[in-house]
């Protein structure tokens, strides 16, 4: 009799657990036919990443959506939904590491059937996704994430692009800010998060000073851990060398962090700090940040987005729906999303028909399209990698209200290696080719 | 010679910060033999509310700076309060008696629920509470600058040593614990009341925990995940101590806190490792820790 039971209760367990299993396939699949187009969108909404990074950019993708589908963009891009369809935006989250979001990725293509992935802010994640994009065949945007090594490893992309632009245009462009405002800067010390994002953003910043400051010389570096909170140690350390700029690649709360303790203790009264990712806490370093503190975005981003009408529509509906700017990370996703738009319906497809992956990637490819950012242009990795300029400037912050001053911008050709040139070998080459205005 | 005097001074602040977050883990595993991950997430629960009351007091308007510190202390009792008397009384009381294993992977799930339940409370959005912190202002010592809020805390942390061993050793309440400590067993048969005691102890453990993350809260942006990661540096001063120890605890933090300091002034190359060096050197020639105690086993 308890045999019985037993064999009963595995039938059972078993027979409800197939049902489940074909009652979500038979979801998924009928909601991939539902005529609308699926995006997912995948980026932290968890962890130490979520607040600076992720939720901006979530934020982005949940209103840009929505005015998408009711086709409240100016032109070009006023066309209702993409090409027509209204859009489905799946959002996950990016936590968890590689090996999960590969899982993730695979249940986005094969169970949730979307039409295109956009998302990824970790390296490490994409550059895991990327081989699985191709496997997959599947039309992928990389908004965020700077590794070099996206397409260095994978020359052969088909389906991956990169509407961002990677880490060492923010380094290369934060010596040319330097070099152009503060010439005769010689003394040079750094703060990085101690894996490959602050060893690699140090590597570009220091070898491109060595080329464009010949005169400066490093006189401290530090490498704490990412997460780490407390830099007591690290300031000091900082502080008795005398530094004349501080460069950080630190974001979210270490970076938040830093500021404020380094401005407590007044090393940021005695240097410069300058932040590659500095932009991403315009709106909450208030009076906490010292007048003067270079700030980047990553890119023409945030705060250092044109005033173009895209723009300047992007910034009203936002500010409108979450009553705060864009900072870059959310104007980065909403240029993930516009170049997404432009492939398909520049895809050669009838009119809300959903174009294919291979239709998708062939439309993008080398493709230059109007952005929040201005314009952009897949100039590098075969086309399949965004080239822009990058701006920088001074962060102050006066009667209660934060400015940016002094900004200075760089074309794309003056900050992004030639086509097949890694970024090491052009720096150490003194920039051969380079454009600048 | 600057750089010496910078080591002791970033190594007596590191430590007196490493003690506060470690002492409320010492003590609890000290007498209920509980190594409680979700410490950590006491210390986040301790920053959020400091952070909340103090930017809310300040966004507001409402009045002199020393009422800040005021708040910071006090959001701490009363979250270390609260949060304790539930955890214990709903969740660990049930478990009282069984392995330690179990216990840890029972607050390591409390440390996974927790830190969901911040989220839902206080969002992903940083908290800033930096108020007291820059009001104290800092002291110059030749090119070394140093946050007077950062040299209050180590004589903060002093006098929370000081206060927790005169309870501990010049109470009557303190002799109890001890006997609980000592012997379980013949306390219960002495007519002492272990859950009482264990209560007290866990609120204790947990009040300490949050004033650790109210008190840091001001030098930080207080943002998800902070108290995952000084558990893991909280552990390593407790085990280089003696599990358990308080006094231990505060060694173990000097420790750790000169090591650091040094390395990063010297070694930086070595900041990362020097802590686990430490650690790994005192357990090769201690394993119980620097002031644990062998104990027999009961069979």
């Amino acid at each position: 009799m308890k045999n019985n039971k037993s064999k009963f209760s595995k039938y059972l367990v078993s027979g409800v657990a197939a049902l489940a299993l074909a009652a979500g396939a038979a979801g998924s699949a009928s909601a991939a036919e539902n005529g609308k187009f699926r995006v997912g969108i995948v980026t932290f909404l968890s962890g130490p990443a979520a607040g600076p990074f992720g939720v901006p950019s979530a934020n982005a993708a949940k209103v840009l959506v929505e005015e998408l589908n009711k086709g409240n963009l100016p032109a070009p891009y006023d066309k209702i939904g993409i090409n027509g369809a209204e859009i489905e935006a799946v959002i996950i989250d990016e936590a968890g590491g590689a090996t999960k979001q590969v899982e993730e990725y695979r249940n986005l293509v094969q169970r949730q059937k979307v039409d295109a992935v956009i998302g990824y802010v970790s390296s490490g994640d994409c550059l895991a996704i990327a081989p699985v994009a191709e496997e997959l065949k599947t039309f992928t945007i990389a908004y965020d994430c700077g590794t070099p090594r996206l397409f260095a490893d994978n020359p052969d992309a088909a389906y991956m692009f990169r509407t961002g632009l990677d880490a060492s245009v923010d380094n290369i462009g934060a010596v040319r800010y330097l070099a152009a405002t503060r010439p005769d800067v010689t003394r040079l010390a750094g703060i990085q998060q101690n894996y490959s994002w602050g060893q690699d953003s140090w590597a570009d910043f220091t070898a491109a000073a060595s080329v464009l400051m010949p005169e400066a010389e490093i006189v401290e570096e530090q490498f704490p851990k990412i997460y780490q909170g407390q830099y007591g140690a690290e300031i000091s350390a900082l502080s008795v060398k005398r530094p004349e700029i501080v460069h950080s690649s630190f974001w979210g709360g270490d970076m938040e962090a830093l500021v404020l303790q380094a401005n407590a203790r007044g090393l940021l009264e005695d240097a410069t700090g300058l932040l590659t990712c500095g932009e991403a806490s315009f709106a909450t370093y208030k009076d906490q940040a010292p007048n003067g503190m270079i700030i980047g975005a990553r890119g023409p981003f945030g705060q250092f987005a044109p005033d173009n009408e895209l723009n300047t529509w992007f910034e009203g509906v936002y500010q409108n729906a979450y009553d705060l700017e864009p900072v870059y990370p959310a104007t980065k996703m909403a240029q993930a999303i516009l170049g997404l738009k432009y492939a398909a319906e520049n895809a050669g497809v009838a009119d809300k028909e959903i174009p294919s992956a291979e239709q998708l990637a062939a439309a993008m490819k080398g493709a230059t399209f109007e952005s929040v950012s201005g314009t952009v242009e897949m100039a590098r990795a075969n086309g399949h990698q965004a080239m822009q300029g990058i701006t920088y400037g001074e962060y102050h912050y006066e009667d209660g209200v934060a400015s940016i001053k002094n900004a200075v911008s760089f074309d794309g050709e003056c900050v992004t290696p030639p086509e097949g040139v890694a970024a090491a070998d052009w720096i150490a080459d003194g920039f051969p080719g380079a454009k600048c205005n | 010679m600057t750089s010496l005097l910078a080591v002791l001074i970033d190594g007596s602040i590191y430590a007196s910060w490493l003690f506060l977050v470690a002492a409320g883990l010492t003590v609890i595993y000290g007498v209920m033999r509980i190594l409680n991950m979700a410490h950590g997430s006491f210390y986040a629960i301790g920053a959020y509310s400091a952070a909340s009351l103090v930017g809310w007091y300040f966004n507001n308007g409402m009045g002199p700076a020393w009422v800040s510190y005021l708040l910071l202390v006090g959001a701490a009792l009363v979250a270390g309060l609260i949060v304790g008397v539930i955890v214990e009384r709903g969740l660990l009381r049930l478990m009282y008696g069984r392995d330690e294993i179990l216990m840890v992977i029972i607050t390591y799930a409390l440390l996974l629920i927790l830190e969901d339940g911040m989220k839902i409370v206080w969002g992903v959005s940083p908290y800033f509470a930096y108020q007291p912190y820059s009001e104290l202002g800092r002291t110059s010592l030749g090119l070394l600058k140093v946050s007077n809020y950062d040299v209050a805390l180590v004589g903060v942390s002093a006098l929370l040593g000081l206060g927790l061993w005169a309870w501990l050793e010049r109470t009557n309440q303190g002799k109890v614990l001890r006997a609980v400590i000592h012997d379980r067993e013949i306390a219960v048969a002495m007519g002492v009341n272990v859950k009482l005691m264990f209560t007290i102890t866990f609120v204790l453990g947990t009040t300490l925990g949050a004033l650790a993350g109210a008190l840091t809260a001001p030098a930080i942006s207080v943002v998800p995940g902070i108290g995952i990661e000084v558990i893991v540096l909280a552990f390593a001063v407790v085990v280089i101590g003696g599990l358990g120890s308080i006094g231990g605890a505060a060694v173990g933090a000097l420790l750790v806190g000169l090591s650091r300091a040094a390395a990063v002034h010297y070694a930086p190359e070595f900041e990362l490792f020097v802590i686990y060096g430490v650690m790994s050197l005192v357990l090769a020639f201690r394993p119980e820790g620097l002031f644990g105690r062998t104990l027999a086993r009961k069979i």
